[in-house]
């Protein structure tokens, strides 16, 4: 008997989101599970439930009859009060939680025995990256915050010549450089807007630098990565260092998005009334810290309000307005999460604890309350922060000059010189005269082959190869003449029949060499065309 | 029949057409006239040899016989041999030289006209002439073997390590030496001839014992120093028959091919000592160095149909094939897709690492084979700055030449290696039958990355797939 997973309606005012998307329903179905959808559940995701059903999904009247059907409930926010009345004891629930804020809702769902697996509390290592349903919906966040800016914006974003005039392009700065952060410079910059960023980790710059973005440095020198890749609580000498900077930012800029968050603490006050106020008239700041407070002074969590001519926008549910995006990508989320959970893909969960990545989402085993898990080990932020090494420049190409790479020094090429200056002596001395004439082609023909490869592109390296070795067959010639050599004197003891057969051999295997080495590097020249 | 001075003059011409063939290599344009001057040089050689003074009608012939029998092979191989099976080929041909060497220096040694005319100094030095010839010869030939082997897949690629080896190898050159010293203080050929054949013996061990230890990512240096061993050869009996020619080839050749050896080196930032001593990372940590730590995290598996899309949408893509393409046989396809995406007008551009495959330019010759055009093949320095701009990068069936490893961990056996940056590729895609290590042993932190997707599979297979959903 499979496990049924149910999929409820989102019952939180404005939520667009469902907890999956038909397309997933089909791979959790693979995986061994039944599905099952309250009816309407997909209706603010264009989700129909017929493309639920098609998929393969159970389509359920009501939440009462979802709730007491479902061993395992997918949703996107925490459950209300309500939901929690209909939920059976012992099941598993998968959503956003968010343990901290909500202790009094983490006793209710032990008392009811049952296992929680909180997305929000995803362990930021790179293996559960694929589960990590915060970056997912801040990615979104980020983009929509920036179409919401748009929306807001009575001009255009990039800058154009036109017959009826110059447009100067919109100027865009990002006060965080997170997912959301660089989401919101990419889909800035993709629009056409010049686009600047800061983050208190200065090793993210050249991530902003990537998404299109230009990095603005606070000159101060203090290290912002925290545990587990967040930013941390800064030093008052460095705000008033930022605060300088942000100031002198407002009044240039047209657009302004804050994701400054600090976990666990309210969100930074980044932007004062006065820096609203330096701004020009018809400016905007969409503030996406809204939820946990606001980075700027004058925002209103959930509203949109016009102060000294800027609007201020403080959505608190930006991936809910872009619910089709935001439901496929947390339904995959899901589904990751459901493969790690269920390995031997059966349709049985098992919560291994001993998983580093399922006992940080895990808040709630059986009713026994496992929130907060022990500290990760594993640190998402760069390691080059905490120790700073220069990155490490790509060995310089050594050109295929003669001799590449560096003159040797003096003194090695002094004793090499000896060393060659002896030997040639020692040679002189000894050898008879004929050698040293063999001797002279010899050395001068090594150096005609030195400059001459030298030469040789490295494309054709293989067919050099097979040409040298067919060259190299010349050996040819001397079994050729020990084939009948004219013979003169001491003929009489010559083993000839020996010598003749192995010089025949010998004459057949270089032979061999000699056509199928030409042969080869012409069929292989053949190809080389343009 | 010709006089000895005609000879001569042919010979000279061989020479500069010969030289003249290796620098037409120097450029795909100029390329199949160099080979067509090798040939030319060739010919004129053998014919000027046999119609030459050395050379008496008796033995026409025995030439002729001989020459035909090699001559049907050799066209024979040339023709069936795929492209991906290059390096075999070209390391059993050298064995061909080694071996020809060997008997040229046997016959010449028991062949009393030849030693008979020298005395004294001369007879010494063409003894260790014939010592010489025979010993690289030799080693050429039992080595190009046991290599032959090697990449053919008949033998482990894996280096095999006796124990005490270089003390083996130091006893193997004094046993030589001392044998050299008895063959050049015999009176008669008789007593040469087994200090001779000792020698012969402990050359051949020697080879297959040398290339045995040498691991298969080294290959390409192997095949390489082979190449340059043959020509050695050919020198050395170019000394011993007094024929200049054949010392100027055999020189030509030896020096081509010692580049060739060192090129291969400085891509993999090793000694060339250290590669000959063979085994992988000799100074120092053990072939299979699991110092470092094992990269962490996950990797993010990838569609062909998901490839399809990335590509498509792509504006610049550069493609990095390696031996697992070769072993695919997926060069014809890759060439497809290249065709589909720059009809598109997506730029696509492949980088080619020095050591990628089992021989020197071994990725270039598939690719043109598939008819990929070379200017848009570059070297790994030519376009190894443009990754971060580039779209999707394709990695096919290579993995140690895009290790980040050999940058990062200096304590890896690769450390220090050149490298194609892939990783900096908005998305960089490896095509890989499994998460097994490459050649080197190394595991591959690249795969770990997080802008980095594996596409698992037969590469021939996934590309055909990636072709079909790019049509579709």
């Amino acid at each position: 008997m499979p496990l049924v997973i149910g999929i409820p309606a989102e019952v939180a005012a404005g939520e667009k989101r469902v907890a999956t998307v038909p397309e997933v329903v089909e791979k959790l179905i693979k995986l061994g599970f039944a599905v099952a959808v309250e009816r309407g559940a997909g209706a603010g995701a264009n989700c129909g439930d017929d493309a639920y059903r098609a998929a393969g999904a159970e389509v359920v009247d009501g939440a009462a009859a979802l709730w007491s059907r479902a061993d395992v409930v997918f949703k996107v926010r925490a459950p209300s009060l309500d939901e929690l009345g209909l939920m059976r004891d012992g099941t598993t629930l998968v959503a956003f939680v968010w343990p901290a804020q909500n202790p009094d809702l983490l006793q209710r769902l032990a008392a009811k025995r049952a296992t929680v697996l909180a997305m929000d509390s995803v362990p930021r290592i790179s293996r559960a990256q694929k589960l990590d349903a915060l970056s997912s919906m801040a990615n979104i966040a980020g983009y929509r915050a920036v179409i919401e800016a748009a929306h807001a914006f009575g001009r255009f974003f990039t800058g154009q010549i036109t017959a009826a005039g110059k447009v100067p392009p919109a100027k865009v700065f990002v006060i965080g450089a997170g997912v959301a952060g660089l989401a919101a410079i990419g889909t800035a910059s993709g629009l056409g807007a010049i686009v600047r960023a800061n983050d208190t980790r200065p090793e993210v710059a050249d991530q902003v630098v990537s998404m299109g973005g230009e990095f603005v440095a606070v000159d101060y020198q203090e290290e912002g990565a925290g545990v587990g890749g967040y930013a941390k609580v800064m030093s008052e000498g460095f705000q008033k260092a930022q605060r300088a900077t942000f100031a002198q930012q407002a009044k240039d800029v047209d657009i302004i998005i804050t994701t400054a968050l600090i976990p666990g603490k309210p969100a930074p006050r980044l932007i004062t009334a006065e820096m609203v106020q330096s701004m020009k008239p018809g400016s905007v700041i969409v503030d996406m810290a809204a939820e946990q407070g606001g980075n700027c002074e004058l925002t209103e969590p959930g509203r949109v309000v016009v102060k000294h001519g800027v609007t201020i926008i403080g959505y608190t549910d930006l991936p809910s307005r872009l619910a089709k995006q935001a439901s496929t990508l947390y339904a995959n989320n899901l589904l990751r999460l459901t493969e790690e959970l269920c390995k031997t893909k059966d349709g049985v969960l098992d919560v291994n604890m001993d998983d580093e990545v399922i006992r940080g989402t895990t808040v709630i085993k059986d009713g026994t309350i496992t929130w907060p898990p022990p500290a990760p080990k594993l640190s998402a932020a760069p390691p080059a922060a905490a120790s700073p090494k220069p990155a490490k420049p790509a060995e310089k190409p050594k050109g295929h000059g003669h001799g590449g790479g560096e003159p040797p020094s003096a003194r090695r090429t002094a004793v090499m010189f000896a060393i060659a200056a002896v030997a040639f002596w020692f040679i002189g001395a000894s050898a008879p005269a004929a050698f040293l004439s063999h001797l002279t082609v010899f050395v001068l023909a090594c150096f005609v082959g030195y400059m001459v490869v030298w030469n040789v592109t490295p494309a054709l390296h293989t067919p050099l190869m097979s040409v040298t070795n067919a060259i190299s067959s010349i050996i040819a010639i001397g079994a050729l003449v020990q084939v009948a050599p004219p013979l003169m004197t001491g003929a009489a003891d010559r083993p000839a029949t020996w010598i003749l057969g192995l010089a025949v051999v010998s004459i057949a295997l270089t032979t061999i060499n000699m056509f199928g080495g030409f042969a080869v590097t012409r069929r292989m020249l053949e190809m080389f065309r343009r | 029949m010709i006089s000895a001075s005609l000879a001569t003059v042919a010979y000279i011409g061989a020479t500069i057409l010969f030289i003249m063939s290796l620098g037409g290599l120097s450029h795909p344009e100029s390329s199949r006239r160099g080979n067509l001057f090798g040939i030319i040089g060739m010919t004129l050689a053998v014919l000027a040899t046999i119609f030459g003074p050395r050379v008496t009608p008796a033995g026409y012939a025995w030439i002729i016989g001989a020459m035909a029998v090699g001559a049907t092979i050799g066209l024979y191989a040339a023709r069936v041999v795929r492209m991906t099976q290059m390096p075999e080929l070209v390391a059993l041909m050298h064995s061909l030289v080694g071996l020809a060497a060997v008997l040229v220096g046997f016959a010449n040694y028991i062949d009393p006209a030849a030693a008979g005319q020298f005395t004294g100094a001369e007879k010494t030095i063409h003894e260790i002439e014939i010592y010489l010839g025979v010993l690289i010869g030799a080693v050429t030939f039992s080595g190009s073997i046991i290599a032959f082997g090697k990449l053919s897949g008949k033998i482990s690629g894996k280096p095999v390590l006796l124990p005490g080896r270089h003390v083996m190898n130091l006893a193997g050159l004094l046993v030589v030496i001392g044998c050299g010293g008895a063959f050049i203080n015999a009176d008669t050929v008789a007593e040469g001839m087994t200090p001779l054949i000792v020698m012969t013996g402990i050359a051949l061990l020697f080879g297959i014992h040398m290339v045995m230890a040498i691991g298969g990512a080294d290959m390409p240096v192997v095949v390489s120093m082979l190449n340059s061993y043959s020509g050695w050869a050919a020198a050395a009996t170019g000394f011993m028959l007094s024929n200049d020619l054949l010392i100027v080839t055999g020189a030509l050749v030896g020096s081509s091919g010692a580049i060739l050896s060192y090129i291969m080196c400085r891509a993999m930032n090793r000694k060339f000592l250290a590669v000959i001593a063979g085994g992988f990372g000799t100074e120092g940590g053990k072939p299979a160095a699991k110092g470092g730590a094992a990269p962490a995290g996950e990797v993010t598996p990838i569609s062909a149909v998901e490839t399809a899309e990335l590509l498509r949408e792509a504006k610049r893509v550069i493609i990095v094939p390696g031996y697992g393409m070769a072993v695919a046989q997926a060069q014809h396809t890759v060439y497809e897709i290249t065709k589909f995406l720059r009809e598109r007008g997506i730029d696509v551009r492949f980088g080619i690492h020095p050591v990628a495959g089992r021989m020197p330019g071994h990725m270039n010759v598939l690719l043109a084979e598939a008819r990929v055009p070379y200017d848009i093949v570059f070297e790994m320095d030519e376009l190894n700055a443009d990754f971060p701009d580039t779209d999707v990068a394709m990695v096919i069936g290579a993995n140690d030449i895009v290790n980040p490893a050999a940058q990062d961990d200096p304590t890896s056996p690769i450390a220090g290696m050149p490298l194609l940056a892939v990783w900096k590729a908005k998305p960089s895609i490896v095509m890989k039958r499994s998460m097994a290590s490459g050649y080197a042993g190394v595991d591959n932190p690249l795969f770990y990355k997080d802008n980095n997707r594996m596409l698992f599979g037969d590469a021939k297979k996934m590309l055909d797939e990636v072709l079909v959903a790019l049509k579709s």
